[in-house]
């Protein structure tokens, strides 16, 4: 059965992920008093990619995107299976790191400065997450996902401040601003693409397949301090992403330093202040 | 079927990059107020992009000197086909009053081949959305003839 899962989450996961991001693609042009592109468009824009002709700028390239994607649909079926949490993450962290690799092999400048930057997101949001997956051992006892899905309470009542923390790694690993340091639309002449600038045609295509895969994973994760009621869920994951638009229209691109400072600071503080009051049995 | 999806798709998400050969801005200008909520090329699927190796539309502003032409060559090789260009406003498309200069090549076509020449002095925004929309066209036609699409274009 959970094999089905599994499979079933594999398959549709890149058709959820092109709504939510054609979603997020409309409503984004709609606050700026634009009509916005169809909502089918991130379909159109892979379908394309996938098209061009081939133009590899090195030979490990290829390599390292597939073992990005892989890493992807593994994580998200293991997601669907309702497997361990820390196992879903050092897959998910896996193809990160390849990302990454690729984008070090070319010697151009953007590519290298994006990798770089990538790096440091990574490394910012990481800890965070892994300190968020703690908060929800201290509370479950497991680190199974079908462990909080046994609870009759919802995560979100115990762990409220990890679940803010848990914003700051979704705002970066879904590439928005103010954290969309390294791979921006928009910093054309500072960055090109950063670390997608080598990336091209299917390539390119198999990558913006993966972040799609990752959207739905980290807005799995999301629906994980809702399990209780589906309209709960539906109702935090809605309103999260709807506060991760309107942040990424009313905040400008910052630096790293920046980035690592806030993020660290607040992230931290915020979760060391949730898990001492789990760790002395503040519950309701 | 799926080539049907994939001849649709590259119909509607054509990803610009622009890039000025000596334009006076004023085309530039206009081309970049395509994208402002006014005219919203987002609606057809345009992205400004900045990078050839993404790019499906090189927009080209400004006459071509002995200096730019180079870049504009190999912005051009960089993209991945099927590609097209579209030179705009009245010194892309000839060399406009600069035509004599002494350092000047010419339009955009004495160096790569051109889909669409889009007119004036500066080109309207609604003349540059016209003629990205024509280049799209000429995309679906070759899409139809069956021809293999890089020779098609660069001829």
């Amino acid at each position: 059965m959970t094999l089905v899962y599994a499979l079933l989450g594999v398959v549709l996961a890149p058709f959820a992920g092109i709504l939510v991001a054609g979603f997020d693609r409309i409503l984004t042009a709609k606050f700026q008093s634009r009509t916005g592109p169809p909502l089918l468009q991130p379909l159109y824009d892979i379908a394309k990619l996938w098209a061009k002709e081939p133009m590899i700028a090195h030979r490990f390239q290829p390599l390292c995107v597939y073992i990005y994607l892989a890493a992807a649909m593994v994580s998200v079926a293991l997601f669907f299976a309702q497997s361990d949490l820390l196992l879903i993450f050092f897959v998910q962290a896996v193809g990160a790191i390849f990302l990454v690799i690729g984008a070090f092999l070319v010697p151009s400048p953007f590519s290298q400065a994006g990798a770089n930057r990538e790096l440091i997101q990574i490394l910012t949001y990481e800890p965070l997450i892994i300190i968020v997956l703690a908060g929800i051992y201290l509370t479950t006892g497991s680190f199974n996902i079908s462990a909080i899905y046994a609870m009759d309470k919802p995560l979100l009542i115990n762990l409220p401040l990890l679940f803010i923390v848990f914003g700051y790694a979704l705002t970066i690993k879904l590439r928005k601003s103010p954290f969309d340091i390294s791979a921006s639309h928009h910093a054309h002449q500072e960055l090109v693409r950063g670390v997608l600038t080598e990336y091209s045609g299917r390539m390119l295509a198999l990558i913006e397949l993966a972040h799609l895969y990752e959207t739905i994973l980290i807005l799995g994760l999301c629906s994980l301090f809702w399990t209780t009621s589906i309209w709960g869920m539906v109702v935090l994951l809605a309103l999260t992403y709807l506060i991760e638009i309107v942040v990424d229209n009313i905040s400008a691109r910052m630096s790293f330093r920046w980035m690592l400072k806030s993020v660290w600071t607040t992230g931290l503080a915020l979760s060391a202040i949730n898990l001492i009051w789990l760790y002395s049995g503040g519950r309701f | 079927m799926l080539k049907k999806i994939v001849e649709h798709s590259q119909i509607k998400s054509p990803w610009l990059v622009h890039y000025d050969c000596g334009s006076c801005n004023g085309c530039d200008i206009e081309t970049l107020a395509c994208l402002t909520p006014l005219y919203d090329v987002e609606r057809f699927g345009v992205l400004n992009i900045g990078n050839p190796k993404h790019a499906d539309v090189l927009i080209v502003t400004g006459t071509v000197n002995k200096r730019n032409k180079k870049v504009l060559k190999q912005i051009y090789d960089q993209m991945p086909s099927p590609k097209i260009v579209i030179a705009i406003g009245a010194c892309g498309l000839s060399g406009g009053i600069f035509r004599e200069a002494y350092n000047v090549v010419g339009g955009v076509d004495k160096v790569i081949p051109v889909d669409v020449y889009v007119p004036g002095c500066p080109a309207k925004p609604e003349a540059i959305i016209d003629g990205v929309v024509e280049g799209l066209a000429k995309l679906s036609e070759i899409q139809k003839a069956g021809k293999p699409k890089k020779e098609a274009i660069a001829s």
